[in-house]
């Protein structure tokens, strides 16, 4: 009985080809849709957690001044010395590295190239507390950090930019008035959470930065690796407490400088990616809804196009349940198959769109089933107001009908 | 008037229908006896508005009627719940209309293929019974046509086939020559005869053209819902 019902309502479809397919149009989307922002979704998420373990061990990040992002209130807030950094390294406890970096925009030339990129004065301690790799090269001499001489290990953007394809150790930067020899070259990380480039940057010894692009002492930030394992909440109180104190801050003043953990701003970032995600595919769920409501609109069409039929049915002796299963059955067929259309067609949108966003594409089996089933479920729930409204004509009238 | 022991094929007694209620209330069959034995071959005649098609309907198990009593083989059908009702029309009832009420777009064989399916017979059963049914009407070789490409007379020929593929005790048809011209309708009611005559079909027949009913061998009368005559003829021959 399911399989003549099914057999019928495949032939009903197949008669009304167009109708059919217009009708399934709105589900195809509306899976489509939903299908997509999830997938998209759970790329972005896990773009960001793949940052996150990029990021290697525990990483504070230090500031002057109260707030993040761009406006800070520099003044009353002054930058740090490096007699802050002897002090963080050796009163606070697990500690990996302290990295003191002072950052400036600056424009790279090389041969007929020209970048323009920040440059970071900093220690090798830097590589550590990024977990940042030497793909050629090597890190800094000690003499070159203590002397401040003027070398600097570039990153993968840089190289390209400045380099085309060549090797760059060895060769000269010209920095404003000072050239600088390339000793070594970063592996590449590729896009940062926020989509900024982390390869788009060059580093040189601190002292060199200092005396020869900031023209003073000031450390504009610091990186501090924290040891495996180390309490995070505790290591921050233990960093706040002494540079209140050696920044002499009353009990009633506000800090003036930041400590942010860099794990917790990504897990953060990442749970704000799948609160969109959820809302995004909220969305597009709805447009699921305006799909099936359509499938109701045309099944209730069609009821009223073949009353006729119905009658012809029912009196040759199809029972109110027969005719009840089969228009059911073919709403469904109708939702079930526009569900499949539009698992198809997110695959492929997804497949594109992570590639030209330059996101991993995760396929997910879970989402595709459950949009499967929610399409499949959406023909039963609108298709049965329709095919009961057919089951119960009385066979006269339905005959009479033209 | 009933034979002992043996009930009739379908017997009416006292039916009365009434459509709407109060004031403006119908009575459309107003106290109808009938007695049809198997194998008889019927002709319902009379003025529109008689309740021919009224009483057809009830015997047909379409509608029940408002009061009295239906026995089929000996069962109450007015006391028949709706989807038994269905079930007795699927085993024991053929219908034939004047409007042939195909599946458009389907083929002959689908087409009479579709009480089997009901039945829930095999796909191998169907396919060689309809092939058999449209045989019997004569439209070997037709069956993969759609009623689009099918004269009126080869569409009542499917309708036919369609209504017989089951082997039902009873062959309602109402008006079944409305349609068509004269040629056609004499073919059709001589297959209609041949029916009732080779396979013992029963015929109830509507009809308001004479010449159509004498294929018949009982002409029932009905005029304002009550049966005016009852007659039943020597031979069915038709002059």
């Amino acid at each position: 009985m399911l399989l003549s019902a099914l057999l019928l309502a495949l032939r009903e479809i197949r008669r009304n080809l167009m109708r059919s397919f217009l009708t399934v149009l709105g589900i195809v989307i509306g899976v489509a849709a939903v299908i997509t922002m999830v997938t998209l979704g759970n790329g972005a998420t896990r773009m960001v957690s793949d940052q996150i373990s990029s990021l290697g061990s525990n990483l504070l990040m230090l500031r002057p001044g109260q707030r993040l992002g761009p406006g800070r209130d520099s003044a009353g807030s002054p930058n740090f010395r490096k007699a802050d950094v002897e002090a963080i390294r050796t009163q606070v406890g697990s500690l990996q590295v302290v990295a003191p970096t002072v950052s400036r925009s600056v424009t790279l030339v090389a041969g007929n190239n020209n970048w323009s990129s920040s440059i970071n004065g900093t220690t090798n301690d830097y590589l550590i507390a990024g977990n940042w790799k030497l793909a050629a090269g090597r890190e800094f001499l000690d003499d070159e950090e203590r002397a401040g001489k003027a070398v600097c290990i570039i990153g993968e953007t840089v190289r390209k930019e400045l380099f085309d394809n060549r090797n760059p150790l060895g060769d000269e930067i010209r920095v404003k008035t000072f050239s600088c020899q390339v000793v070594g070259l970063l592996a590449s990380k590729g896009q940062g959470a926020m989509g900024m480039d982390q390869d788009d940057l060059v580093l040189m010894p601190l002292n060199t930065v200092q005396r020869r692009l900031a023209g003073n002492q000031d450390i504009s930030g610091m990186m501090i690796a924290l040891q495996n394992g180390a309490d995070t909440p505790t290591v921050m109180a233990q960093i706040r407490a002494l540079l209140r104190e050696r920044r002499k801050l009353a009990e009633n003043e506000a800090d003036n400088f930041n400590v942010m953990d860099t794990r917790q701003i990504a897990e953060t970032l990442s749970g704000t990616i799948r609160t969109m995600t959820g809302l995004l595919g909220a969305v597009a769920a709805v447009s699921l809804l305006v799909g099936g409501i359509g499938i109701m609109n045309i099944m209730l069409v069609s009821v009223t196009e073949r009353t006729r039929e119905i009658g012809i049915r029912l009196a040759i002796g199809a029972l109110e349940s027969e005719v009840l299963l089969q228009f059911l059955i073919e709403a469904v067929v109708l939702s079930a198959f526009g569900g499949l259309v539009g698992i198809v067609l997110a695959f492929f949108t997804c497949v594109g769109l992570a590639a030209l966003m330059h996101m991993p594409f995760l396929f997910s089996p879970s989402i595709n089933l459950l949009s499967f089933f929610f399409s499949a479920a959406i023909g039963v729930v609108f298709g049965y107001m329709p095919a009961r409204r057919a089951a119960q004509l009385d066979p006269i009238d339905a005959l009479r009908h033209e | 008037m009933s034979l002992a022991g043996t009930p009739a094929l379908i017997e009416l007694s006292g039916i009365v229908k009434t459509y709407g209620t109060g004031p403006a209330a119908f009575q459309a069959l107003r106290g109808v006896d009938l007695r049809i034995e198997e194998g008889e071959f019927i002709a319902v005649m009379g003025p529109s508005g008689s309740g021919k098609s009224t009483a057809m309907n009830i015997v047909g198990c379409l509608d029940v009627p408002t009061a009295g009593q239906y026995l089929f083989r000996g069962v109450h059908v007015e006391r028949l719940e709706r989807n038994q009702r269905a079930l007795l029309r699927r085993h024991c009832l053929g219908f034939v209309f004047q409007g042939f009420n195909l599946l458009a777009r389907t083929s002959a064989q689908e087409n009479v293929e579709l009480p089997l399916l009901y039945r829930g017979e095999e796909a191998t059963a169907r396919h060689a019974a309809a092939r058999a049914a449209l045989a019997r009407v004569g439209l070997s070789g037709w069956e993969t046509h759609t009623p689009g490409e099918l004269s009126g007379g080869q569409q009542q020929r499917v309708a036919i086939a369609r209504a017989i593929v089951t082997n039902p005790l009873v062959l309602l048809a109402d008006e079944p020559t409305g349609n068509l011209d004269s040629t056609r309708s004499h073919e059709i009611m001589e297959l209609l005869a041949a029916l009732n005559r080779e396979q013992g079909i029963t015929v109830i027949m509507v009809t308001h053209e004479p010449d159509m009913a004498c294929y018949a061998r009982r002409i029932v009368h009905f005029v304002d819902g009550m049966v005016a005559r009852d007659e039943i003829r020597e031979s069915a021959t038709c002059s």
